[in-house]
């Protein structure tokens, strides 16, 4: 009988151990600089709330901890969809000038292996920025140390919350060199063709309602080849499938 | 016993270890996609929109219906009229498969610009820029400009067409989005 009893407290003490490990697994880290950001070419850096409440519409399947926003927005509940996220956010400049419009598909990845330090999440941006034109960048994230560093401590805080300060590179793909790649659709981004990040600092998150304070940033590379700066140009809507004549 | 207690940590940490490599976290819902052969090379997959019911987001400047109705526009801060939808797409057997985005604006030298993205979780996503000029019958047509996952080694056309609903209960805007995308994998012929 005390075999079977060291038996079984060996296997839960082997599982706990296990978990631990794969947790706050030592070899995992993400590289703290992006090649990006040490990039000779111009960068547009757009910076945006990850706050799901400051976006124009964040929608999701209802029961992730952040709230679809605005409240009547439909829910993406649907077995193909409910593991997606769109935020429609508006993106700002340097000096916090409103330069654009982001929206952001994301999706769980089947690839994430938690054994191998990986949360993935595929996702693409969409961004237009009036009198620019207009781009997607596309990207595999991990969040794995957003999970362990952030949303782990605030389930586990007995006020269900975290706070702190915490900057991560949530850019780990498709590029050889760990970024998204940034193709252009109009505007002087027409023929773009190069590589972007994303990265996220977090200083408050709820377990109720998800980030409650916290920035993210898209970084794309500009090469040189291209043509730089803002032009100036107004915009008017194009024609619904449904004015089509 | 603590030979026991060694060997049941042993097999509780392979334990783990193996339901972890072995169990995804992550399983995507896939609907099997409905794809037909040209005969010319490609294929041809058709998605639709059903209009109002997938509509998740119409957003414009000084819009008096948008979707949601409690949608807080930005008024004023995009310097125009851009028109922002989300949907969210169905198979031909109006399953929902995914959500796509259709941006309508003007670019900087004033030409019209309306774009799709397609994201379908399980398969990648699909960034398709299409003619301002809608061609004869209501169709407008657009190239795939990238694609990610199973669509980052395609290449091809997509067209748009409105296709008014005809039930005598329906609103005058009711009907549905026909997205019909022709791809081909990168160094076969696309037509």
């Amino acid at each position: 009988m005390k075999y079977l009893f060291a038996l079984l407290l060996g296997l839960v003490f082997g599982a706990v151990a296990a978990s631990l490990l794969v947790v706050f697994n030592p070899l995992v880290s993400s590289a703290s600089l992006s090649p990006i950001e040490v990039s000779r070419n111009e960068l547009i850096v757009l910076n945006y709330s990850g706050v799901a409440e400051d976006a124009v519409l964040h929608t999701n399947n209802g029961e992730s901890s952040a709230n679809p926003q605005p409240a009547r927005v439909q829910q993406l509940w649907e077995p193909a969809v409910r593991q997606t996220d769109v935020t429609v956010t508006l993106l700002s400049g340097a000096r916090n000038e409103t330069v654009g419009l982001g929206i952001k598909f994301a999706s769980w990845s089947d690839t994430t292996q938690l054994l191998n330090g990986e949360a993935v999440v595929d996702s693409l941006w969409y961004v237009y920025m009036p009198g620019r034109g207009s781009l997607v960048v596309g990207q595999r994230e991990n969040r794995f140390e957003y999970l362990r560093d952030i949303v782990l401590p605030a389930h586990w805080s007995s006020s269900n919350s975290w706070k702190g300060q915490w900057r991560g590179n949530l850019t780990f793909g498709p590029g050889l060199l760990g970024t998204g790649v940034a193709v252009g659709g109009s505007g002087e981004f027409a023929e773009l063709d190069s590589a972007a990040i994303e990265t996220l600092t977090a200083r408050a998150y709820s377990t109720e309602n998800g980030p409650v304070a916290a920035e993210g940033q898209l970084t794309i590379e500009i090469p040189a080849a291209l043509p730089a700066g803002s032009l100036d140009g107004d915009v008017a809507s194009g024609n619904t499938p449904a004015e089509a004549p | 016993m603590f030979k026991t207690f060694i060997v049941g940590l042993l097999l509780g940490m392979a334990a783990v270890g193996g339901v972890l490599y072995a169990v995804p976290v992550v399983s995507q819902h896939r609907e099997a996609s409905i794809i037909s052969v040209r005969t010319n090379g490609g294929n041809v997959e058709t998605f639709y929109v059903s209009i109002p019911m997938d509509r998740v987001l119409l957003g414009a400047e000084g819009l008096a219906s948008p979707v949601p109705p409690d949608l807080v526009w930005p008024e004023g801060m995009l310097s125009g009229e851009l028109n922002a939808e989300l949907f969210k797409l169905r198979n031909t057997r109006d399953a929902v498969v995914g959500v796509a985005s259709r941006v309508a604006a003007r670019g900087p030298d004033q030409e019209a610009i309306i774009e799709w993205v397609l994201h379908v979780p399980a398969r990648g996503s699909a960034y398709v820029t299409m003619q301002p000029e809608a061609l004869e019958g209501g169709y407008r047509s657009g190239v795939l400009r990238h694609g990610t996952r199973e669509f980052g080694s395609l290449r091809g056309s997509m067209t748009e067409r409105w296709v008014a609903a005809g039930a005598a209960d329906d609103s005058p805007g009711d009907g549905r989005i026909e997205l019909e995308i022709a791809f081909v994998a990168v160094g076969g012929s696309e037509e």
